[in-house]
């Protein structure tokens, strides 16, 4: 693990769990950024901020430890916003919550197994490389169409109210009202599931990966997908954190406090920025973003590495 | 094992001891602080070791040449070494050891390189320099330490040396004067917390004349300790102020930048 160089004109702060000395200019300034990229998405930006944290030299299992809280702090000011103006399904939300914590809970179980048995860089890695560049991939492609048909003057395509997937002759229909859909509890709770699988292992939100799901595959509205994938990003990430902190005592309050600082602050300009762009024009950027970064880590899993060999200290391990 | 081992260890140490020539030198060390506090400014400090060499024989005999080895060592933890190798295209950890009860923290600073103070296997018997210390792995059900050329050894070697917590000077140590010396031991930023051991070995014509030990501690203090302690007994509490710290900072900042 490199540890930053600390020059004299740098000011360092000492992470009382990790253990280590950080410059706090390269925490804050992470902060401030990837909470710009929350606000202006909608996202919570794990996806970005936790192998930022790794590549800046913060252990894998404390960086995954302490973005949760950063993701809860600067997407509060996105959700209250959303709360207010009722666009929050709360059924929907709980219904995705339910599956939610089963998978994180599953998921932190199965983080334990690899990092013991050596994968979880190999596993965590592909399952960027996988389900970024698919995610990513499906964004470009969908958002240039859209942009496309837009120059060409062609009324942008609105809901389609008839279209019939296989999921819709499951038991368990439940209405939710807000989204206006009228579909089954399983793919719901199946969805709520996967997102929090992978949360907890490559220690995101999933909010790039919830919001898609519930616009293609659940046809819900777009404003409601992203209020109430805000909604959840909040409550998962505040349960996350209390969740670490109780069972692997990973969680670095000096180092969250100063991520949490820096992304509030982001947030609110983001969130400006992202309201004086067009909706298709977004979702290209973060589709760029996304698709970014899996290539980042794509290259990162076939390069030569510099050192052959790891070292960690067993007590990281447990 | 390690039980057996170390008795080994005490054995060979107590009749080292016992052979040792009763020679007229003493060894008299001190360093610049007992403790090292850990604030939240702390980045890695310096601990100065200053000692002199006593001898009782007037004239004294100070044409033999003395040398001064430094040893300091952290608490001991256990550490997996893994290798990586290229399948299908990807880089992938394909082979592992563990290294048993080695120190977390090593320095080794002496007047001269070690190599020069004597024969390898008294280098090795009196744990002078990092290469002649004893790193026990665990390699399937066997627990053993290894020729020095094994891969693994040289890579755990190299990493620690890279991440500053393994170190090595060959001139770290000076003599101000014929009988009193100095070295300045690095503690870097990401040492661990604990005792550390600090052995001053008097080295002369390929033997130890004299030893002496002392320790230093390495603690956290004010709120790093505070806040170490409560994510370690508190669990509950700790990560629910941290929950509740995200979400007043997230409150404060919709409230601040309201524009209505």
């Amino acid at each position: 693990m490199p540890v930053p160089r600390l020059g004299p004109a740098t000011v360092s702060i000492y992470l009382p769990i990790a253990e280590l000395p950080v410059n706090l200019f390269v925490i804050l300034g992470l902060g401030v950024a990837v909470g710009f990229i929350s606000g202006m998405f909608g996202v919570g930006g794990g996806f970005l901020m936790t192998p930022l944290l790794i590549l800046v030299g913060i252990p894998p299992a404390i960086a995954v430890a302490n973005v949760p809280s950063h993701m809860a702090a600067s997407s509060l000011s996105g959700a209250l916003t959303y709360w207010r103006r009722r666009l929050v399904d709360l059924g929907l939300g709980l219904v995705l919550l339910s599956g939610g914590i089963i998978g994180t809970a599953i998921g932190v179980w199965v983080f334990s197994i690899l990092l013991r048995v050596g994968q979880l860089d190999l596993v965590v890695g592909l399952s960027y490389v996988i389900l970024l560049g698919i995610v990513g991939g499906i964004m470009l492609a969908e958002s240039a169409r859209a942009i496309m048909r837009a120059q060409h003057g062609a009324p942008p395509i609105v809901r389609r109210p008839g279209t019939h997937a296989w999921f819709h002759g499951l038991p368990l229909k439940l209405r939710f009202r807000q989204s206006r859909i009228y579909v089954s509890a399983v793919p719901i709770t199946v969805i709520g599931f996967g997102i929090g699988f992978f949360g907890a292992i490559m220690g995101i939100g999933g909010g790039f990966l919830l919001i898609p799901a519930l616009i293609y595959l659940m046809r819900v509205p777009t404003t409601v997908s992203v209020a109430t994938s805000l909604f959840i990003t909040l409550c998962t990430m505040l349960i996350a954190t209390v969740l670490h902190a109780v069972e692997n005592h990973t969680v670095d309050i000096v180092l969250a406090f100063a991520l949490m600082i820096g992304g509030v602050i982001g947030a609110q300009f983001g969130a400006r920025a992202g309201q004086a762009i067009r909706a298709e024009q977004l979702r290209l950027l973060l589709g760029l973003l996304v698709v970014g970064v899996a290539i980042r880590v794509a290259i990162d899993l076939v390069a030569v590495p510099r050192e052959m060999f790891t070292v960690f200290g067993m007590e990281q391990l447990q | 094992m390690t039980a057996c081992a170390k008795s080994v260890g005490l054995a060979l140490g107590a009749a080292l001891i016992l052979t040792l020539p009763a020679a007229a030198e003493r060894l008299v060390t001190s360093v610049s602080s007992h403790r090292v506090l850990i604030s939240s400014n702390f980045t890695g400090t310096d601990i100065v070791l200053f000692g002199a060499i006593e001898d009782d024989e007037k004239p004294s005999s100070q044409e033999r040449g003395y040398d001064i080895v430094v040893t300091v060592r952290g608490p001991a933890q256990t550490f997996v070494a893994r290798r990586k190798d290229r399948m299908l295209g990807i880089w992938i950890n394909v082979e592992s050891r563990q290294f048993i009860d080695v120190p977390s923290y090593l320095a080794v600073l002496s007047s001269r390189p070690p190599d020069e103070l004597g024969p390898s296997d008294f280098l090795r018997r009196n744990r002078i320099g990092l290469v002649n210390h004893t790193l026990q792995q665990r390699i399937g059900a066997d627990f053993a330490d290894v020729v020095s050329r094994d891969p693994f050894r040289t890579a755990f070697l190299r990493v620690k040396m890279d991440q500053g917590l393994y170190h090595e000077e060959p001139h770290g140590v000076t003599f101000i004067t014929p009988s009193l010396f100095r070295a300045s031991v690095p503690i870097t930023g990401i040492a661990p917390t604990g005792n550390y051991e600090v052995e001053t070995l008097l080295v002369s014509g390929g033997e130890v004349i004299a030893r002496q030990s002392t320790a230093i501690e390495v603690v956290k203090t004010g709120f790093e300790e505070l806040f170490a302690q409560a994510a370690r007994e508190h669990g509950f509490l700790y990560g629910l102020v941290t929950a509740l710290l995200a979400l007043g900072t997230g409150l404060l900042a919709n409230f601040m930048f309201r524009r209505d």
